[in-house]
């Protein structure tokens, strides 16, 4: 039997309603989420970096799990396009009282909310959100457990369309801890949406999700295999309660053999970009020399994170 | 009272009848199949031209959530749900609050049960004291209060040397022990099949090894300590080939299955439908469709609901953070069908698996018509398609993920005990 | 096939450079609007012999009707080359109707910096005005039934023309 419910971020004519993941989106949605971000790249180099397109509009960033840098740059694309924003950090207190998510967002549509940024520890609390809002507000998932972070996929495919154009030659290596990353998620389904023809997964046993093969990509034991003649190099952050313990014996070990160092990336192709979701840990994921080289595009990556935010959320409050 | 059922075609696996036949009722007994016994002067007829007439269904796991649930559902509300279902007799798990591990507990429970005078109720004892998997419990006790069986529901083990002397003590007296084969520490944390849905999703997941290895350990010691086991709820394919290599070997092992294991797979989680967080998780189409053959052959005995109320508060939560279970006393009988009908077999087959064999590994005398048997009777029209609704369930809860699907086979009587406890309008 | 109602597109154009000529000067600024407005501003650009680079404005996050109609697609980027403090610039659109496109590409050209002024010029002038905006240099004047709209086409060569298209 196949239950098989309709897909709950677009609307009834097929537009995008809530962004909870990147699976499922038809690519000219990504691509025209793409090509807004590049008029927003615009508007962010100009003297007066703001439009009016949200004047008016109520933006709560939700953040059940906190992070300083996702909300700022969520707060920041909300302000530029004249938002007004509300920042939320909802401790563990007021859940631990009893107040479930849906109670405290039931609270704050009752505030005449327009759009929910939501930042949750569990996969699919974006979904839960997005299922009991009013029709007429819009749900972007800022992260959901190991689930999904579309809007960091998305900057990412910017920042590779930007450098490297088209996604059908490219060769892509994801690496580190793909099992709790949600950030590879949806890169990984950005990219064969996208057309990239070749996805590679770099990391130990350890920390690669079952039968991870049916999301399109090749697992590679190691660096030296992996990372031989690709255009992209996405490294992922490693989490330090994850470093010591029955998933990897230390960050030491790791660092040798997946850390991304200048050696390393030099088996990738010599024009080969670097990418970081942030933030790094240097000298445990990636060696200093190589973020702040210059095959690293970590930097613009935050740049277009903007863009790639300014982006969706004028998209969503239009549909 | 006398009741005389005609004109139904009765179908009874257990003496392998399936014909229209008449069938008489005095005294909470069945007292005559085919021609009436001479002056019979039934007080009521009941007819039931077009529909089957069969044992009453047995649920070998139906939470009533009485002790310490009452606010997800309470005996009265779930054995309302229980005979709509058509279902006469329901095993249940000692995971109530606190959990059944004391005599004055299950004969309260039997107490209540029999005062509402609805389905037969048979609880299953816990093995340890509070199912902490520690200290074992007055099994022979608890059996006189009325427990047919002891299990540790979903709750670990300490170790396994209390599994050990608990399958050791339970031998000592026939106790049969129902045991959810679930290894903790592998399991930890999870919410979900380790396989592709979940590594979509990102969901913690709990790989087939967690059952796996806890079936070869159960398998193992029960071989040792010549316990009568059941292992309740399989999941996985290779667990049904577990299973049934033992049973070659003439382990007295039954086992089952249920009715979301038996039509869902991961792929049914779909969005996140917290309906479908289930313990065990929902896996693969392999191992869901090898749980259907293992049923067809033999290997799997029996189909259960897996009966779980569930408060929508609870549900209402992310998706790792929901209760598991699904509610489904209910849907036993036409999800019971739907699988007979999709594996080329017929009612007989279906009504085998929840009626003569659950009977036979709870131990009781129910789950057949025979002349002198206890007059259990479920009349349902096996034509009738109908598509299910949470919201029109008896039960308290109303969480099934098979809201919506259309099945066929609906409950129109059903007596227990002779008495006449439940018509559909 | 009827024939075209609407006046030539190229011959309106000649006529608009003649018009414009003598209005520009050293620190005239030529901004078009995407899409009809670039075409005829690239033109103008060049017939025009105007020194400022090219600038090009998409108004599509400037637009009063978002809350109704939302985000169009393919939202081209605005760019203004040169520095439009102290510059007398003339917004080119190919079709002036409502003035609410004009509005807020003159929000939109603030956004970069002051002008010392901002005139309009547009290839033709439906009327049907909403706000108070006015063409300084315009083609021509044609009247088109509501529910028509007016179009600007180019084909492979280049050349300009106006069609009608229903609503």
């Amino acid at each position: 039997m196949w239950l098989n419910p309709g897909n709950p971020q677009l609307n009834k004519n097929g537009e995008l309603h809530h962004l909870l993941s990147l699976e499922g989106l038809p690519a000219d949605i990504l691509r025209q989420i793409l090509d807004t971000a590049e008029s927003f790249v615009g508007v962010t180099q100009r003297e007066v970096k703001k439009v009016p397109l949200l004047r008016g509009k109520a933006v709560f960033n939700l953040f059940f799990e906190p992070s300083t840098r996702t909300r700022t740059t969520f707060e920041i694309a909300a302000k530029r396009l004249s938002a007004d924003v509300i920042n939320l950090a909802i401790n563990v207190s007021s859940q631990s009282k009893g107040e479930s998510v849906l109670d405290t967002v039931a609270n704050l549509a009752a505030m005449q909310a327009d759009m929910f940024i939501v930042r949750h520890a569990a996969s699919g609390a974006p979904y839960l959100i997005a299922q009991h809002v009013a029709p007429d507000i819009h749900v972007i998932n800022a992260g959901d457990g190991r689930h999904a972070h579309p809007t960091q996929g998305l900057l990412d495919m910017y920042t590779i369309r930007h450098y490297k154009g088209d996604f059908t030659k490219l060769r892509v290596a994801i690496v580190g801890d793909i099992l709790h990353s949600r950030v590879a998620r949806s890169q990984i389904h950005a990219l064969t949406t996208l057309g990239c023809p070749e996805i590679r997964v770099i990391g130990p046993k350890t920390l690669l999700p079952a039968q991870v093969n049916r999301l399109g990509v090749q697992v590679y034991p190691d660096m030296k295999s992996g990372l031989k003649d690709v255009d992209v190099v996405m490294m992922l952050r490693l989490q330090n309660e994850r470093m010591n313990g029955a998933l990897l014996p230390s960050a030491q070990e790791f660092y040798k053999y997946y850390g991304l160092t200048e050696d390393k990336l030099a088996l990738a192709r010599p024009d080969a970009i670097v990418l970081h979701p942030g933030p790094m840990n240097r000298g445990v994921e990636i060696d200093s020399s190589v973020a702040d080289g210059k095959q690293s595009v970590i930097l613009p990556q935050v740049t277009f994170g903007i863009a790639i935010r300014m982006a969706v959320m004028s998209i969503l409050a239009g549909n | 009272m006398k009741i005389h059922i005609k004109n139904g075609r009765l179908i009874d696996p257990k003496h392998g009848i399936d014909a229209v036949r008449d069938i008489y009722l005095a005294a909470g007994k069945v007292v005559a199949v085919g021609d009436a016994p001479t002056n019979f002067g039934a007080n009521r007829v009941i007819d039931a031209t077009g529909r089957v007439v069969c044992p009453g269904l047995v649920d070998l796991a139906v939470r009533l959530r009485e002790p310490g649930f009452e606010y997800m559902a309470t005996l009265e509300s779930e054995m309302d749900a229980a005979i709509a279902g058509g279902v006469t007799s329901l095993a249940c798990p000692p995971d109530t609050d606190p959990p059944l591990d004391e005599p004055g507990l299950v004969e309260m429970l039997k107490f209540r049960a029999k005062n509402l005078n609805l389905a037969h109720v048979y609880p299953v004892g816990a093995l340890t004291v509070g199912l902490k998997g520690a200290r074992l419990t007055e099994m022979a006790e608890l059996r006189d209060a009325g427990c047919v069986a002891f299990s540790q529901a979903e709750a670990p083990f300490a170790d396994n040397q209390v599994l050990l002397r608990a399958m050791e003590y339970a031998a000592t007296f026939g106790f049969a022990v129902w045991l959810r084969a679930q290894d903790p520490a592998l399991a930890r944390h999870g919410v979900a099949h380790d396989g592709e849905v979940a590594t979509r999703l990102g969901l913690p997941a709990i790989p087939v090894t967690a059952e796996t290895v806890a079936l070869s350990t159960i398998l193992i010691i029960a071989r040792e300590t010549g316990a009568r086991i059941h292992i309740a709820r399989l999941s996985s394919a290779e667990g049904v080939a577990m299973v049934r290599e033992a049973k070659s070997r003439g382990l007295p092992v039954t086992c089952d299955i249920g009715i979301h294991h038996a039509h869902l797979s991961e792929m049914d989680i779909g969005y996140f439908d917290p309906n479908c967080h289930l313990m065990p998780p929902l896996r693969s189409q392999r191992d869901r469709d090898a749980l259907r053959a293992g049923l067809a052959d033999g290997t799997i005995d029996a189909l259960c609901s897996d009966h779980t109320p569930v408060d929508e508060d609870v549900k209402q939560v992310p998706f790792s953070e929901a209760e598991s279970g699904a509610t489904g006393v209910e849907l036993l009988l036409p999800l019971a069908l739907k699988w007979a009908e999709e594996s080329g077999l017929g009612l007989t087959a279906a009504l085998e698996r929840i009626t003569a064999k659950p009977a036979a590994i709870l131990g009781i005398d129910a789950g057949h018509l025979g002349v002198g048997a206890i007059a259990d009777v479920c009349i349902f029209d096996p034509d009738h398609h109908w598509r299910i609704e949470a919201a029109a369930l008896k039960s308290q809860g109303k969480n099934t993920p098979f809201s919506g699907i259309e099945v066929r086979g609906r409950v129109t009587h059903t007596l227990v005990g002779g008495t006449l406890v439940y018509e559909k309008k | 096939m009827p024939a075209n109602p609407l006046p030539d597109a190229e011959q309106l154009l000649a006529s608009l450079i003649d018009r414009m000529r003598p209005a520009i000067g050293p620190n005239t600024g030529l901004v078009g609007i995407h899409t009809g407005g670039v075409w005829l501003a690239e033109r103008l650009h060049q017939a025009l012999n105007i020194q400022l680079p090219l600038g090009t404005l998409d108004v599509s996050f400037y637009r009063d009707d978002f809350n109704k109609k939302g985000l169009r697609r393919n939202v081209k980027s605005s760019d203004i080359p040169f520095d439009v403090d102290g510059c007398a610039v003339v917004i080119v659109d190919d079709v002036l109707y409502t003035g609410r496109t004009i509005r807020a590409a003159i929000n939109e050209l603030f956004d970069y910096g002051r002008p010392a002024s901002i005139r309009l010029a547009a290839l033709v002038d439906r009327g049907g005005r909403e706000l108070p905006i006015a063409a300084e240099f315009t083609g021509a004047a044609v009247t088109v039934p509501t529910g028509e709209n007016i179009e600007l086409t180019r084909d492979a060569q280049g050349r300009l023309a106006l069609q009608l298209t229903r609503d």
